[in-house]
């Protein structure tokens, strides 16, 4: 099918409290293409997140979807039914939360959970699960020979790629990161999302990343939107954005990012 | 133990109120310090960067007495205090001594107004006494961190956003009048947008009460904004130290060329097909800075780099 993967048109979620709502997202409309890897900036408590929720239908009261169009492969997801919603997440949208690295369980051995979901998805058998774990881990570099180990065994960033890459066990044509390597340090960060970008490149899925990191982002996507308090203050080209920002509140988020001079930022 | 050039800045000649010299620090069979030596002075801050894991807090632990050395001494304005002294000493070095977490949402007590925070350490100190000299010295501690006395001092943690209680936790430090100040990452949990505003305050406070800060991150691009000497660590050696410009502006060892190659650049787009690449150089980076070592290069004025051990 041609045309964008996923077009959010006029989306509001509000959060319902004593008096009344508060709209945490404001007509928001956006498109990420086949392919693409897009990205959300802006500071905490803006909105990005909500949207990740609304997106995968995983927002809960008192949040509630006020009004707004989500449509995946020209599908409304608002208007699926929770069964078939299930059926969309996971094998046709991936999720990497912020704190992904405490979402494994952390009293299942890695293998079991990945069987868990093939099973559930795909109807797997357990070799199957492992031959599809085995090729995962070799895909985001863990050694196979860890699969019978436990989350707590690996470290921080091992654990955030085990999450990868039980996600891109399902094959997902759109993935969400929200945040996903925020709690990592920068050595860290840099080789989980040039694994990304890899991976992206040679399996064709595409992106919703999320971050307050305006630098990192750009280094990382081919278009940008900028939220301010609810609201898409700015989408356009990384370029753009970057070297052109038209809204006043994309200068700030850009100059408050304390920067190293430039010949210490000699690549490596 | 390693004989390490103990003086940080020689060209700085402030006493130092704080010297770590030699400190190890073992947990079992993990060595967590190796050597460690450094000089906290008044009025000038001190970075310790590296990934985690590689010992910065436990450094700032021991700084702060909240953990002892295996090996190595500790020196308290030029006398031994590596060892717990008497109640009167200890009240001392903690009194001057005072740490700001990384947590702002978990080092606050959620059933404590921001009043409370504060009062409490000024008046155990003996910084002000009765209710009108303690309202007092409340709002001037919350207006030296640039938050608005009337709005705040009543409030209760949550009402507050990560920003502002990182002001509280620095205001509830600087109550105490500390000579030194510990801050473990204390922008990590904030915003990108806050995070400018929080250093630019330590350095202010810093700078108007002449605090020794240690810095603690593994941001090199903070601790570049905020601090005149830089310590990058590796597997609990320190790998690479000086002054800001020499460390950042010259980087000799291959761990702080990757730390600075690491940090997001806009200007330096992912390359598609460069991730085998980027894995296979930082692995042997690793691989090669983690062996111990006790050669010490002085490369340049006030900037030293260790060398490469023996891979095992």
């Amino acid at each position: 099918m041609s045309g964008p993967l996923l077009q959010v048109r006029d989306l509001s979620v509000d959060y319902l409290i004593d008096k009344g709502a508060f709209r945490a997202v404001k007509n928001v409309s956006f498109d990420i293409g086949r392919s693409e890897l897009f990205g959300l900036a802006g500071e905490s408590g803006c909105g990005k997140s909500t949207i990740a929720y609304a997106i995968t239908r995983l927002a809960k009261a008192p949040a509630w979807v006020a009004g707004g169009e989500i449509l995946f492969d020209g599908q409304d997801l608002l208007k699926l039914t929770e069964v078939a919603m299930q059926k969309v997440r996971w094998s046709r949208i991936g999720m990497v939360f912020q704190s992904a690295m405490n979402s494994l369980n952390p009293l299942m051995r890695v293998e079991d959970q990945f069987h868990d979901v093939l099973r559930r998805h795909n109807g797997f058998t357990r070799e199957q699960s492992r031959a599809r774990a085995e090729a995962m881990f070799k895909l985001v570099g863990v050694p196979v020979n860890r699969l019978r180990d436990y989350p707590h065994q690996f470290s921080g960033g091992m654990r955030q790629r085990i999450v990868i890459a039980i996600c891109l066990a399902l094959e997902p044509a759109l993935i969400i990161m929200d945040e996903p390597t925020t709690a990592l340090d920068v050595v860290v960060q840099r080789e989980i999302l040039e694994q990304v970008i890899d991976l992206q490149r040679s399996l064709g899925f595409s992106v919703l990343f999320i971050t307050h990191d305006l630098h990192l982002m750009s280094q990382l996507c081919n278009r940008i939107g900028v939220m301010l308090k609810g609201e898409l203050v700015e989408v356009g080209d990384v370029k753009q954005v970057s070297q052109a920002p038209k809204h006043e509140y994309t200068r700030k988020l850009w100059a408050s990012i304390p920067q190293l001079p430039a010949r210490a930022r000699e690549a490596v | 133990m390693n004989a390490l050039p103990s003086s940080l800045s020689a060209t700085v000649n402030a006493e130092p109120v704080i010297t770590l010299d030699g400190i190890e620090r073992s947990f079992g069979f993990v060595q967590a310090l190796r050597g460690i030596s450094l000089a906290l002075r008044p009025g000038r801050a001190l970075a310790l960067v590296g990934e985690s894991g590689c010992g910065k807090t436990t450094c700032a632990r021991i700084i702060a007495r909240m953990d002892h050395p295996t090996a190595g001494k500790l020196q308290f304005r030029g006398r031994d205090a590596t060892h717990a002294g008497t109640g009167n000493e200890e009240r001392t070095y903690r009194r001057a001594v005072q740490m700001v977490f990384q947590d702002p949402f978990a080092s606050l007590n959620p059933v404590f107004t921001v009043h409370h925070h504060l009062a409490r350490p000024l008046a155990l100190h003996g910084h002000a006494k009765g209710k009108a000299a303690l309202a007092k010295g409340v709002a001037e501690l919350l207006a030296g961190v640039g938050l608005e006395p009337d709005l705040t001092a009543h409030k209760f943690p949550h009402e507050l956003s990560g920003g502002q209680r990182q002001r509280v936790n620095i205001a509830r430090a600087l109550a105490v009048q500390p000579e030194v100040l510990v801050a473990d990452e204390p922008t990590s949990m904030l915003d990108v947008s806050i995070r400018l505003g929080i250093l630019e305050l330590l350095a202010r406070i810093k700078r108007e009460k002449n605090l020794a800060l240690l810095y603690i991150t593994h941001d090199i691009a903070t601790a570049a904004y905020v601090a005149e000497e830089i310590i990058v660590m590796f597997a609990g050696q320190m790998v690479e130290w000086g002054s800001t410009t020499a460390v950042i502006g010259d980087p000799r060892h291959i761990y702080t060329q990757l730390l600075l190659s690491a940090v997001p650049d806009p200007d330096r787009p992912f390359v598609p097909g460069d991730s085998a690449r980027f894995l296979g150089h930082a692995e042997e980076v690793r691989r090669l800075s983690r062996p111990a070592s006790s050669v010490v290069e002085e490369v340049g004025p006030d900037h030293f780099v260790r060398a490469l051990g023996t891979p095992s």
